[in-house]
């Protein structure tokens, strides 16, 4: 029930009051006069009557009633009564005491209309929702069980009974909760308790095993050769020791481990390292004349060589093969590493065969860094070989992998040449392309506001086309539409366009400003960058075989035949040239020939006349496409595209940027991920098929306020009560 | 030895099922994606121009009546049931679904002038020229039973029209008078007059469930208390209004159908002019209801069109005509705020989309993505003028297109002359009079 009608309650009680106390005031006024006429007759004897009056007219709500009109009731009146009765304890005295002191006064309470209209008003501010769905209450959906659906239904019919009978001889549940009793025991089996007991556990093994594999992660990453050496010295402590504790407890899963060792020690035969003819061994045999240090490395390799290859094997040697292995990061293999690798010298050119296979691609992608310190790393890797005894194999790989690299090296100024010339042209088409993209979308925002500063008086006739447009023809068909808009071009065609606002052409800095994003002209140092970056790889490009290159050849002689007076380049500056010089100001010459001087051919005007009649128009603005030397921008109004724009500032909006950027954001499954898409479509009424969409109830009002309602909050504000 | 080769994980492209969509790697960077908007253009426009090709809004005719429909009810809980009663008295039972008549019966002697069901709907009531009221069950009497009504209420004058309370046993008709009546009394409980003769329509504000409205031949939009033993207010326009449907989801909101062609939509907190005009229509404007989420509003015209309104916008959105509908009386809209039924004159019931260009039945999830997507796209390109002339073309008869256009002729003459005349008086004395307050002569207290 709303304001209004109780106003209007009231108003009729308080009319039917009013007759009333017309009636009584008659009266009243009757009687005193009676009364005075007798006193009169009395004389002297004045009584004042005590009147009485209906309480309801002044009542306060506060219920708290001063005896005459203008008492006032102070706190000492109050507490007067304290100091007389002794129940009242001390504090209480205190309170009231230091109370009586302070002067503050308390603000009195608001009235009862108004606290109720504030609480009305917080229980109804609605926010407005987004999307509202019908009908209001809906039941959740999927499944129930078939007792909520169907309360106090029993079985009938044979078969229902059979069913029944079938169902409760199994223990399955018929009545809520629907549990069968296994269900029920394994509910009971675990407590929550437990279960969170269980799963803490659970988390720090998880969280132990992580830590451990981080740990090792870290440790066989430092490269330290010393540190790894003490390590392995350890373990293979911890191994020998183990063995032999195995060898007495366990002798199987010793027999085990010797088999695995026996393994291991083939592999190592096979793979033929620590033998002196590698690199790295040859050269230090050609130093070992000369060289204590070289002597002894070679001494010890040789040694090591034997241990490996023995027979019979010590378990410890194995065990470290092993771990260097593991160190490499490879698998135990039969094959010797080399095997795969391609035979080097027999197709330099061929980049594929070139390197193993195995190469890092980030290596190669560093390698550009590389080049440039590659004689300082080759020299520490030189150092570091003549720490490194056992490393050998994989000095000898580094060292051919530098070798490439110079050879590579030498290459490089051709290929690298070649990709310039590819990259700029490329480049410039891009460049061409993007130049277009950028003229158009610049000549539409500027069509845009050109067309909304020129229409802005025709806001009445704005008003009607809020309606539908009705005519007599029919759409039946998409050809139909065509037409329509066909019709409207015409119609625009007739129309007197507004004239391009060229005394106030819109400020160029301001759009440039604010959609940075569809502006997307080419910046030349961004240009330049990227072509020096792409010249900066060299190794993603290939070297071609030798046919291959002659067939590239002869294919550019035809291009370069085909396209022979094509210098696009040129002439897209010549074009531009032109398109400035057209948008340049004529000078306008109003020199009469032959006045007041001599006339006729060949003769040259006076330089007085020449300043005074001819006249040179102001200087344009600057061109937008000055700094841009790859870009033309036609400031033309284009009518086609025109036909297509907002030439208003629609409604709700107050500046264009507001307007643009709505349009701007996109909204499709192409510029957005599928969850904000799936946001941004929501529809703004959702109704199920199907169901019966009730008028909105008086409780769904008062609903938490989450819940999607109708009402907006003027229309709820103003209060509404329930009655 | 260690062979590095690109590998990649299956569940980043490859799909769970093969009902799934094949997985996209996309680079959102709008840097990457320059003509985004002109491709949403061209997108909406696509989406407009098939919209406008789709729109097939007429669904049915139910014919059987052998005269002009003179009124219709909704079921209260089924949707394929619709009543329609004829101005010879005659009562049908529609199954919507199957658009057939299922029941026939002879309600009254001359016009029924007004149907309702009861909220329950087992039963529904029904109001004739012979100054009866009737209650009837809503099943169809067996095999051998005569249709009878439940109960009949003799009147002393002839009701025009009728409405139930939304929850209680209670019903309001209008008449001379407007009554309130218990359905287990033969007298009202209750009779409101306002110096008024004759009222043709009452109707029960369905959240304020006792509130009532009623539109009397004096022009005025009357409102009542159903506890209180007077009228509360009134307001009286410039022209009789016809009808009036509250808004069913925002209590303070009724929208009345009036002779002058217009719509007008009523705050019933301040009367003192309408909150909204509809325009559009070219003749009287008959019967009015409200979509059942509050959203928009149908109505139903003399100048044989039927048309859809958001009730916050001035002008519609929907029309909807035939060649052979003639005069449209009364107008519903069902109760899944799918369907719009009218009934008119040349004694036919139509079934028409409430969305001319939705796809009736089910819609796949990705169909309804990409029709949601659409919708939104035309939302965001409607102010672009292409977009909008498609979306807002509509066919119009000959007669409606050049009435409409005189009446626009007229409308301009009018405010040329007040114009005119404002420019030629002294300044203040012709003040500027809104086209809201027009329309409203006085509010009564």
């Amino acid at each position: 029930m709303d304001v209004h009608t109780t106003a209007y309650r009231v108003a009729n009680s308080h009319d039917f009051f009013l007759n009333e106390e017309e009636e009584d005031g008659e009266d009243e006024r009757r009687r005193q006069k009676l009364l005075e006429a007798i006193s009169a007759l009395g004389g002297k004897r004045k009584k004042t009557l005590g009147e009485r009056s209906e309480a309801a007219v002044q009542l306060s709500e506060f219920s708290v009633n001063a005896e005459g009109e203008g008492d006032k009731i102070n706190l000492s009146d109050l507490i007067g009564s304290m100091d007389k009765t002794p129940q009242v304890s001390a504090k209480t005295r205190k309170q009231l005491k230091t109370l009586q002191q302070s002067n503050r006064t308390v603000e009195s309470p608001l009235s009862k209309q108004e606290t109720e209209r504030i609480q009305r008003d917080v229980a109804f501010q609605k926010a407005a929702s987004e999307q509202l769905v019908f009908p209001l209450n809906q039941e959740a959906p999927g499944p129930k069980p078939m007792e909520r659906v169907v309360t106090g239904w029993k079985a009938r019919t044979p078969l229902e009974e059979e069913i029944f009978a079938l169902l409760s001889a199994n223990k399955q549940p018929i009545h809520d909760p629907i549990l069968t009793p296994q269900e029920e025991v394994s509910m009971k089996a675990m407590s929550l308790e437990e279960a969170k007991i269980r799963r803490a556990e659970l988390q720090k093994a998880r969280a132990l095993q992580s830590y451990y594999e981080a740990k090792t992660r870290r440790e066989r990453k430092i490269k330290s050769k010393k540190y790894h050496r003490v390590q392995n010295k350890a373990k293979r402590k911890d191994f020998v020791k183990q063995f032999e504790e195995m060898v007495k407890s366990d002798p199987a899963a010793a027999l085990e481990e010797l088999h695995k060792m026996e393994l291991a020690r083939m592999q190592e035969r096979m793979s033929l390292k620590h033998q002196n003819s590698g690199k790295w061994a040859k050269s230090k045999a050609i130093m070992a004349k000369y060289d204590e240090g070289a002597r002894k490395a070679m001494q010890q390799q040789l040694e090591v060589n034997k241990d490996l290859t023995q027979k019979l094997v010590t378990a410890v040697n194995d065990e470290e093969e092993e771990e260097e292995e593991e160190d490499e990061g490879g698998d135990p293999e039969v094959l010797p590493d080399f095997v795969n690798d391609a035979e080097q010298g027999v197709d330099s050119s061929n980049p594929w065969m070139r390197g193993k296979l195995s190469e890092d691609p980030a290596e190669k992608e560093t390698s550009e860094i590389v080049d440039l310190t590659a004689e300082e790393e080759s020299a520490d890797v030189e150092e570091e070989e003549e720490e490194e005894v056992k490393e050998t194999e994989e000095e000898a790989l580094l060292r051919e992998f530098d070798s490439r690299r110079k050879r590579r090296q030498a290459l490089i100024p051709v290929i690298s040449l070649d990709d310039d010339e590819e990259e700029e042209s490329k480049t410039a088409a891009e460049e061409e392309e993007e130049s277009k993209t950028a003229v158009e979308e610049k000549e539409e925002s500027k069509e845009e506001e050109e067309s909304k500063v020129a229409a802005v008086e025709e806001e009445e006739e704005e008003e009607e086309e809020e309606g539908l447009e009705e005519t007599l023809m029919r759409i039946r068909t998409l050809e139909d539409t065509e037409e329509l808009l066909m019709q409207e071009e015409s119609a625009a065609d007739e129309a007197p366009v507004p004239p391009p606002a060229a005394e106030n052409p819109p400020p160029a800095s301001q759009p440039a400003g604010t959609n940075k994003k569809r502006k997307r002209g080419i910046e030349l140092k961004q240009v330049l960058t990227k072509a020096t970056k792409v010249i900066q790889v060299p190794l993603a490009h290939t070297v071609e075989d030798a046919e291959d290159s002659d067939d590239n050849q002869e294919q550019r002689g035809l291009i370069r035949e085909a396209f022979a007076g094509d210098d696009v380049v040129s002439d897209f500056l010549k074009e531009k040239r032109k398109q400035e010089a057209a948008g340049k100001p004529q000078v306008v010459d109003l020199t009469l020939p032959g006045w007041g001087e001599w006339g006729g051919t060949g003769l040259k005007l006076s330089r007085r006349k020449r300043k005074k009649f001819r006249m040179k128009a102001a200087p344009p603005p600057p061109r937008k496409d000055v700094s841009l030397p790859g870009v033309i921008i036609s400031e033309k109004r284009n009518r086609s595209i025109t036909l297509h724009q907002v030439n208003t500032l629609p409604f709700p909006f107050e500046t264009h940027t507001q307007f643009e950027s709505t349009i701007r954001t996109p909204l499709g499954r192409t510029w957005n991920t599928e969850r904000t898409v799936k946001k941004i479509s929501k529809p703004k009424v959702v109704t199920r098929m199907g169901a019966i969409i009730e008028p909105m109830a008086r409780e769904e009002l008062m609903k938490d306020r989450n819940q999607a309602t109708v009402a907006d909050r003027n229309s709820v504000n103003s209060g509404k009560r329930k009655r | 030895m260690k062979v590095k080769v690109l590998s990649r994980n299956p569940d980043d492209y490859v799909r769970e099922t093969k009902l799934d969509i094949q997985r996209v790697p996309r680079n959102y960077d709008p840097a990457l994606h320059p003509f985004e908007v002109s491709r949403e253009y061209t997108r909406a426009l696509n989406a407009t121009k098939l919209d406008r090709v789709f729109a097939k809004p007429f669904v049915a005719s139910l014919d059987g009546h052998r005269d002009g429909v003179n009124c219709m009810a909704k079921h209260t809980n089924s949707l394929s049931t619709l009543l329609s009663g004829s101005c010879d008295g005659e009562v049908k039972v529609w199954n919507l679904t199957k658009h057939e008549c299922v029941r026939t019966l002879q309600a009254h002697e001359g016009f029924v002038r007004g149907m309702i069901v009861r909220f329950c709907g087992t039963s529904f009531f029904t109001v004739g020229d012979d100054k009866t009221i009737k209650q009837w069950k809503m099943e169809t009497p067996g095999y051998g039973e005569e249709e009878e009504p439940l109960n009949t209420i003799l009147g002393k004058t002839v009701f025009t029209g009728l409405d139930h309370h939304q929850k209680d046993a209670v019903f309001a008709t209008c008449g001379q008078q407007v009554d309130i009546w218990d359905e287990q009394r033969s007298s009202p409980i209750r009779s409101f007059t306002w110096g008024v003769d004759s009222f043709s329509s009452v109707r029960f504000n369905p959240v304020e469930t006792e509130l009532l409205a009623s539109c009397a031949s004096d022009r005025s939009i009357v409102l009542y208390d159903m506890r209180e033993s007077a009228p509360l207010k009134k307001v009286i326009m410039t022209m009789r209004s016809n009808s009036l449907c509250w808004n069913p989801m925002e209590a303070y909101y009724f929208t009345s159908s009036n002779e002058d062609y217009n719509l007008y939509t009523y705050d019933m907190r301040y009367l003192n002019k309408p909150i909204i005009v509809h325009m559009d229509h070219v003749s009287a404007v008959l019967d009015v209801d409200y979509s059942p989420t509050g959203k928009e509003f149908v109505s139903a015209s003399f100048d044989k069109t039927v048309r859809i309104f958001p009730k916050d916008v001035g002008h519609s959105r929907e029309v909807y005509h035939t060649k052979r509908m003639q005069h449209v009386i009364c107008v519903k809209w069902s109760a899944d705020n799918k369907y719009i039924l009218s009934g008119s004159d040349e004694m036919n019931i139509r079934l028409w989309k409430a969305n001319a260009a939705e796809k009736l039945g089910v819609l796949a999830p990705r169909e309804r993505q990409a029709s949601n997507y659409n919708q939104k796209l035309k939302e965001k390109f409607h102010y672009h003028p292409q977009i909008r002339r498609i979306a807002h073309h509509r066919h119009l008869p000959k007669s409606i297109y050049h009435q409409s256009k005189e009446l626009r002729v007229m409308k301009e003459a009018r405010r040329r002359k007040e114009r005119n005349v404002r420019k030629h008086s002294k300044p203040g004395s012709v003040p500027v009079v809104s086209e809201k307050e027009k329309h409203v002569v006085t509010v009564v207290k």
